[in-house]
């Protein structure tokens, strides 16, 4: 189905001809150029490319961190451009998980506290949290390291106690930077494969700035970013696609 | 809570703002929870910091004490002594001050990842800012406190030494205990006051500084 004819509403993120542009020194430098991208719903996004392609701008874009320089982006059909710093904050609390390289748990804090700050932000009551926390906890498989600092635990299980976080007040996009970055190979597969699980049981859209080529399996589509421009968008049904065609002629 | 609401989340209505809502603000007692937490996990720093605030009071409180002694003991102080230990309890709050601000603004340096984390789950500007006041006032309560403890007891310690255990008879608590007070509310509003600065440094940090990898 071409992109063009679906109904509006089922794209969670679009962005139209987004341009941003960095003064480096006295040069302008266009980390985007023109970035057209719909998102739907309840897709595995992978966003690839070498660093400074522009892969983390548009990241920092979608997720609402930064402002284009021309441009529009779209959450749920919101113009990012037109909200408030209080309805951006609304926006990132209740409609963004952040996923990030370095994990970025408040070292002060348990697992179970890390999780429910988001929902403390939220105005969730206390009981409420408690027992989403430990829901997200157990869906993740720590439900046992409840009370655990984040110094306390290895990073996978770091990532894992993040993801949960980024769960916590069930945004409609989870968008991840880098979110196997620090991890060893083992550990990385083990955290795309939770990633792919919530990303079907729970039908959020994952959105995941990598250049880790593990996350090709579990993608739907693969954004190739190059110099601030999209240079292809890959769907995994084609990659498998040609994958066939080749074990095809082989037994033909 | 929220579960069934993601699951229904592909017959979520999406057309126009309206469905965006404005952030809360949340009640003071997170934000002192949060503080709180934050000095007690880093016991040895905060005690550094209060240690600047504790030390000008302490001046401030054997000073305030003094002058209660002179003035039990021989009537009216010396205005012009009284002027230049003045002029050294406020060059010792100034330094104390300058210390505070130091010292918060290291910490807002430290915890920048911190802070755009917290801004990426939704915490508003306002609220960073509380957290760093609280936080410093806090410290300045406690190191406040401390002061004027050490303070008075170094003083009576010291006349004690002088003219022996009369002088704790002798003295009046009432005024005692009204000076003492202002020298502890003034280490407090000395703390917040000298927060301020690197509060709004912190709420102005980007929440995308959550995303820098480099240490």
């Amino acid at each position: 189905m071409a992109t063009s004819t679906a109904p509006v509403a089922e794209f969670t993120v679009r962005t139209r001809d987004v341009v941003k542009e960095y003064l480096m020194g006295s040069v302008k430098v266009k980390a985007l150029d023109g970035v057209d991208l719909d998102i739907r719903r309840g897709e595995y996004i992978s966003i690839m490319g070498p660093s400074g392609s522009g892969k983390s701008t548009l990241f920092n874009m979608v997720g609402g961190l930064d402002k284009p320089t021309s441009g529009s982006v779209f959450i749920d059909e919101t113009d990012m451009a037109q909200l408030d710093a209080s309805e951006l904050a609304w926006l990132r609390c209740r409609k963004i998980g952040y996923i990030f390289q370095t994990y970025n748990l408040i070292p002060v804090m348990t697992a179970l506290e890390n999780i429910t700050l988001p929902m403390i932000f939220a105005g969730a009551t206390s009981d409420e949290m408690l027992e989403r926390g430990r829901y997200l906890l157990e869906m993740v498989g720590l439900g046992d390291r409840l009370h655990h600092k984040p110094s306390e635990l290895s990073g996978g299980q770091q990532q894992r106690v993040a993801i949960a976080r980024s769960l916590a007040n069930a945004p409609a996009i989870i968008l991840a930077d880098e979110p196997t970055g620090n991890l060893d190979l083992h550990t990385g597969r083990e955290i795309i494969e939770l990633l792919k699980r919530l990303n079907q049981e729970q039908q959020v859209t994952i959105i995941a700035a990598t250049h880790d080529l593990k996350m090709l399996d579990v993608s739907d589509r693969i954004v190739w970013i190059r110099d601030g421009k999209i240079e292809r968008i890959e769907h995994r049904k084609d990659l498998e696609l040609r994958v066939g065609e080749v074990e095809g002629e082989q037994a033909g | 809570m929220a579960a069934q609401q993601s699951s229904s989340g592909n017959q979520r209505q999406a057309t126009g703002k309206g469905q965006i809502q404005h952030q809360i603000s949340l009640p003071l007692r997170e934000a002192f929870r949060i503080s709180i937490r934050n000095i007690v996990i880093r016991l040895g720093r905060a005690a550094i910091t209060a240690s600047g605030v504790f030390l000008g009071i302490a001046f401030l409180s054997s000073i305030l004490t003094s002058q209660v002694m002179v003035r039990v003991l021989h009537g009216e102080v010396d205005p012009s002594f009284a002027a230049r230990q003045g002029w050294l309890v406020k060059m010792s709050l100034v330094v104390a001050a300058v210390g505070i601000s130091n010292s918060m603004f290291m910490s807002v340096t430290e915890r920048f990842r911190e802070i755009g984390t917290m801004k990426c789950l939704g915490a508003l500007d306002s609220f960073v800012v509380k957290l760093f006041l609280i936080e410093s006032g806090l410290l300045g309560l406690a190191g406040s406190l401390a002061g004027v403890i050490v303070g008075f007891g170094v003083m009576m310690l010291l006349s004690m030494a002088k003219q022996g255990t009369a002088i704790w008879g002798q003295m009046d608590y009432t005024l005692l205990l009204s000076k003492l007070g202002y020298a502890v509310v003034a280490g407090v509003a000395l703390s917040i006051v000298a927060a301020v600065p690197p509060a709004i440094k912190a709420a102005k940090m980007p929440a995308a500084a959550a995303l820098r990898t480099e240490v």
